[in-house]
C-alpha cells in the first residue's frame, strides 16, 4: 500500500516534468527557431493556397510534372505506410510491369529501380538526381521546352543529402516541379 | 564505399562517446560522496517519493516497488488513452481505441516494448501519444537502467540493492531528460516537425486535396531513441518523412539509439567496481554487433528480385523497396539501422523489415533472438549477465572447479534461475510462431505467402519476447489474437528477465565472498571474452536455427 502510494508520487511528478515541461520546453525552442519547419515545412503558393509540404511527397501523374516514387499508400499524407512486400513477391513484379509501361520505359533505356520500388513511409518527397533526368525528356517534351533547360534546373535543384556520406545526389520533387511551373510561366 | 565509412562513423563515434557517458550515468545513478548540491538533489527526490523514499531496499523490496510502479504506469496510461475521445488535444477529433487494441499498446509502451498494432496518426489523439506513450517511453527505461543500477550493487557485494523510488527518479531527471532536451532541439533544428496543431489540407499541383498529419512529433521522436523504446509517432515510424526529415536526423537517431545501451555496460562495470570485465563484456557485444552489421550490408546488396527478370528496369546494387531515397544507399543505413534497432530492443525502423531480402531480414531476428548486444537500456545489460552466469558455470565444470563470478560462487540455485531465463525467451517465440503458424489466428493476417509468411510470425513473437517493437509490418496484426498474445508475452518476458536476474543477484550477494587464487577463472581476459561468445552463439543456434531455416533461409533458397 505504501508502495502505491510512492508509485502515484513519482508518476504524477514525472508527468508534470517528462511529458507537461519538456513538451511545452521542445514545443517552446522549435515555434521560436524553426517555426516553419516546425508546422510541418507548408508550401503557400501566391494566393496563400497551402500547396503541400516539403517533406510530403504528392502524387503527379501529368506528364508535364516529374512524378515520385510509388506510394504503397497512393500518398495518403494522413495513413503512411509501404508496401510491406516481400522483394521475391510477384506483387511487386505486377507493379513494376505497370510502371514500366506508364513510363515508356524500354531494355535500351531502363527505368531506375527506385522508381518501380515503394519507400518506407509511401512518402518520400525525392528521386534521385538520376532518376529526375531520366524523367526530363518527357517533361521537356509536353511542356515544350528545349530538354537543357529542364536539366540544367534538376542539377540546380539536387544536393547529396549526406555529403561524402552519400553516394549520389537527390532531387525534392514537388519544389523541382513548382520551380518548372514557375519557370514555364515566366518564359 | 559510403557505406562502410558509415558503419564506421556511427558505430565507433557512438562507442567512444558511450565512455564518457558511462562515466556520467554511474555519477547520476550510484553517487559515491555526493557533493551538497547533488545531496540537495536527493532530498528533493526523496521528498516526491514521501516516506518510502529514504529506506534502502532488498532485492525482493527493490522488485516490488518496481512492479507496484510498473502497474501504476500501466493503469494511468491505459485511462488516458481509453478516455481519449473525452479529453483534449485532440484536434483531429480521434475516435475510441478498441479494447484489445488499448490493452496490446499499453503493454507494449509499459515493457519498453513498443510493438505497434496501430497507426499512429490514425488512431491516436495527441493526448494519447504524449501523456500516453511518451510518458511510458521514459519511466519505462528509467525502469530498465533502475534495475541494471539494482542488480550491479547486488554483484559489488551489497546486501540492500537501493531504493527503486529514487533510482527511477535519478534515471528519468538525470540521464534521460537532458539527453532528450539536447537531441529533441538537434532534431527540431533537423526539420522536424513540432507542434500541438491538427492535420492540414493541401491543395496539390495537379488539383487534389492531401490531408497532412502533423504533431509534436520531435518531442516523441527523441525519447524513443534515447530509451531504447521505438514506438514511432506515425505508422512507418521512422521512415515517414516527418519523423526523420534528412539524412542526418537519421544518423542522429541511430546514434542515439545505441548509445545509452552501450553506456550501460561501462555504468555497470563501474558500479561492479570491474572497469576491465566490462571492457571484455564490451568487446564481445561489439563483436557481435560488427558481424551482423557485415552480414546484412551484404545481404542488402542484392537488387530487389522481384524485378529480376524485368530488363526495362536497371540492374544495380541494392534493394530500394522499402527505403528512402534521403538516407542514401539502399545497402547503407537501412541495413544497419535494421541491426541496430534489434540488437538494442529499440525496434524503430527506417526501412521496412518486411521488405528486406531474406537473409538481411534474418539479422534483425538473430538480434532479438540473442537479445544482449548492448540490448535495451539497462535490461541488455542484464540479458548479457544471464549468458554470462552461464559461460561462467560452464567453464568451471569443464575444468573442474567450483564456478565464481566476482568473488561469489555460482552454484545450481544461480544457474537453474539463469537457464530459466533463457529457456522462457525461447518458449515464447517459438511455442508462440507454432501455434499462430499452424492456425488461422496467424495464417489468416499474412501479408506474404510462403516462407516469407512464416518469418512474418516468427518475427512478431521474436519482437513482442524481446521487447523489442520492432515488425514485418506487413503482418496484419490488430485482430484480438495478435493483441491478446503478443501483449502478454511483452508482459512477462519484460519481468521475467528482470526479477530472475536480480534474483541471482541477490542470491550472490549473501555468499561469502571467496579469496582471489590461481585457479580462479578471470573474466576479464580473451578467454573468457571466446567462452561468453561461444556460449551465446551455441545457445542462439541451438534454439532458433530450425525456425531460421523455415522462414528466412528457405525463402533464400526458393526465390534468390
Amino acid at each position: 500500500m505504501r508502495s502505491l502510494i510512492a508509485s502515484v508520487r513519482v508518476a504524477l511528478v514525472t508527468i508534470a516534468v517528462c511529458v507537461i515541461g519538456y513538451t511545452g520546453v521542445i514545443l517552446g525552442v522549435a515555434q521560436l527557431l524553426e517555426p516553419d519547419t516546425a508546422n510541418g515545412s507548408l508550401i503557400t503558393n501566391a494566393d496563400g493556397v497551402v500547396v503541400g509540404s516539403r517533406l510530403i511527397a504528392q502524387k503527379f501523374t501529368a506528364p508535364e510534372y516529374f512524378w515520385s516514387r510509388p506510394s504503397a499508400v497512393d500518398y495518403n499524407g494522413a495513413g503512411a505506410g509501404g508496401s510491406n512486400k516481400s522483394p521475391t513477391s510477384t506483387d511487386l513484379t505486377d507493379r513494376a510491369v505497370e510502371l514500366v509501361a506508364q513510363y515508356g520505359a524500354t531494355p535500351d533505356k531502363p527505368l531506375p529501380p527506385e522508381l518501380v520500388a515503394a519507400s518506407g513511409g509511401g512518402l518520400d518527397p525525392h528521386i534521385s538526381e538520376h532518376a529526375a533526368l531520366y524523367q526530363a525528356a518527357r517533361v521537356a517534351g509536353a511542356r515544350g521546352l528545349p530538354p537543357a533547360r529542364v536539366e540544367a534546373l534538376i542539377r540546380d535543384h539536387a544536393f547529396a543529402p549526406g555529403g561524402p556520406l552519400t553516394p549520389g545526389r537527390v532531387v525534392n520533387v514537388l519544389e523541382l516541379n513548382l520551380a518548372l511551373d514557375a519557370s514555364t510561366e515566366s518564359r | 564505399m559510403s557505406a562502410i565509412l558509415l558503419v564506421t562513423l556511427i558505430v565507433g563515434g557512438t562507442a567512444l562517446l558511450s565512455w564518457p557517458l558511462g562515466r556520467y550515468m554511474k555519477w547520476a545513478m550510484d553517487p559515491d560522496d555526493a557533493g551538497p548540491r547533488r545531496q540537495r538533489l536527493e532530498r528533493i527526490l526523496q521528498r516526491i517519493a514521501g516516506p518510502l523514499g529514504r529506506p534502502q531496499q532488498d532485492w525482493k523490496l527493490y522488485l516490488i516497488a518496481m512492479l507496484v510502479f510498473n502497474a501504476i504506469m500501466f493503469v494511468v496510461s491505459f485511462g488516458f488513452m481509453a478516455l481519449q475521445q473525452h479529453l483534449p488535444l485532440n484536434p483531429d477529433a480521434k475516435e475510441a481505441v478498441e479494447g484489445s487494441l488499448i490493452f496490446n499498446t499499453v503493454a507494449s509502451f509499459t515493457s519498453n516494448t513498443n510493438l505497434q498494432h496501430y497507426s499512429g496518426e490514425v488512431a491516436m489523439s495527441y493526448l494519447s501519444q504524449l501523456f500516453s506513450l511518451m510518458w511510458l517511453q521514459f519511466v519505462s527505461a528509467a525502469t530498465g537502467i533502475a534495475a541494471l543500477t539494482a542488480l550491479a550493487r547486488g554483484l559489488a557485494g551489497r546486501k540492500e540493492m537501493g531504493n527503486f523510488f529514487i533510482d527511477l527518479q535519478r534515471a528519468t531527471f538525470l540521464v534521460l531528460l537532458p539527453a532528450a532536451l539536447i537531441v529533441a532541439t538537434l532534431m527540431v533544428l533537423g526539420s522536424m516537425p513540432m507542434t500541438l496543431a491538427g492535420s492540414v489540407t493541401a491543395s496539390t499541383l495537379e488539383g487534389a486535396q492531401q490531408v497532412i498529419a502533423r504533431g509534436p512529433v520531435a518531442a516523441f521522436l527523441t525519447i524513443k531513441q534515447l530509451g531504447t523504446n521505438g514506438g514511432g509517432f506515425f505508422g512507418p515510424n521512422s521512415t515517414h518523412p516527418f519523423e526523420n526529415p534528412t539524412f542526418w536526423t537519421n544518423a542522429l537517431s541511430m546514434i542515439c539509439i545505441i548509445l545509452i545501451s552501450m553506456g550501460s555496460v561501462w555504468m555497470f562495470g563501474r558500479i561492479v567496481g570491474r572497469r576491465r570485465h566490462a571492457a571484455v563484456v564490451f568487446g564481445v557485444m561489439l563483436v557481435l554487433l560488427l558481424a551482423k552489421i557485415t552480414g546484412s550490408v551484404w545481404f542488402e546488396r542484392a537488387p530487389t528480385q522481384a524485378f529480376a527478370n524485368l530488363p526495362a528496369v536497371e540492374q544495380v546494387a541494392g534493394n530500394f523497396e522499402g527505403k528512402e531515397t534521403r538516407f542514401g544507399s539502399p545497402y547503407g543505413s537501412g541495413p544497419l539501422w535494421a541491426v541496430l534497432t534489434t540488437s538494442t530492443s529499440n525496434g524503430s525502423v527506417d526501412s521496412m523489415h518486411d521488405s528486406l531480402n531474406p537473409l538481411t531480414g534474418m539479422m534483425p531476428m538473430i538480434g532479438m533472438w540473442l537479445n544482449a548486444t548492448f540490448g535495451g537500456v539497462g535490461v541488455g545489460m542484464i540479458n548479457m549477465f544471464v549468458y554470462i552466469i552461464i559461460a561462467v558455470f560452464v567453464a568451471g565444470m569443464m575444468v573442474g572447479r567450483t564456478p565464481e563470478y566476482l568473488n561469489r560462487r555460482v552454484e545450481a540455485r544461480e544457474m537453474k534461475l539463469a537457464v530459466l531465463t533463457v529457456l522462457s525467451h525461447a518458449l515464447f517465440i517459438l511455442v508462440g510462431a507454432a501455434i499462430f503458424a499452424v492456425t488461422p489466428w496467424g495464417r489468416d493476417t499474412l501479408n506474404n505467402w510462403g516462407p516469407h509468411g512464416f518469418s512474418e510470425i516468427l518475427y512478431e513473437f521474436s519482437s513482442a519476447s524481446a521487447n523489442n517493437g520492432s515488425g514485418f509490418e506487413g503482418l496484419g496484426d490488430n485482430t484480438v489474437p495478435w493483441n491478446v498474445a503478443t501483449g502478454l508475452v511483452m508482459l512477462l518476458n519484460r519481468y521475467i528477465p528482470i526479477i530472475l536476474p536480480l534474483a541471482i543477484a541477490g542470491s550472490l550477494a549473501v555468499k561469502r565472498p571467496t579469496a582471489q587464487s590461481a585457479g580462479t577463472l578471470s573474466v576479464q581476459d580473451a578467454t573468457f571474452a571466446a567462452m561468453l561468445l561461444a556460449t551465446i552463439l551455441i545457445i542462439g543456434a541451438l534454439t532458433f536455427f530450425p525456425a531460421a531455416v523455415l522462414g528466412p533461409i528457405a525463402e533464400h533458397l526458393l526465390f534468390m
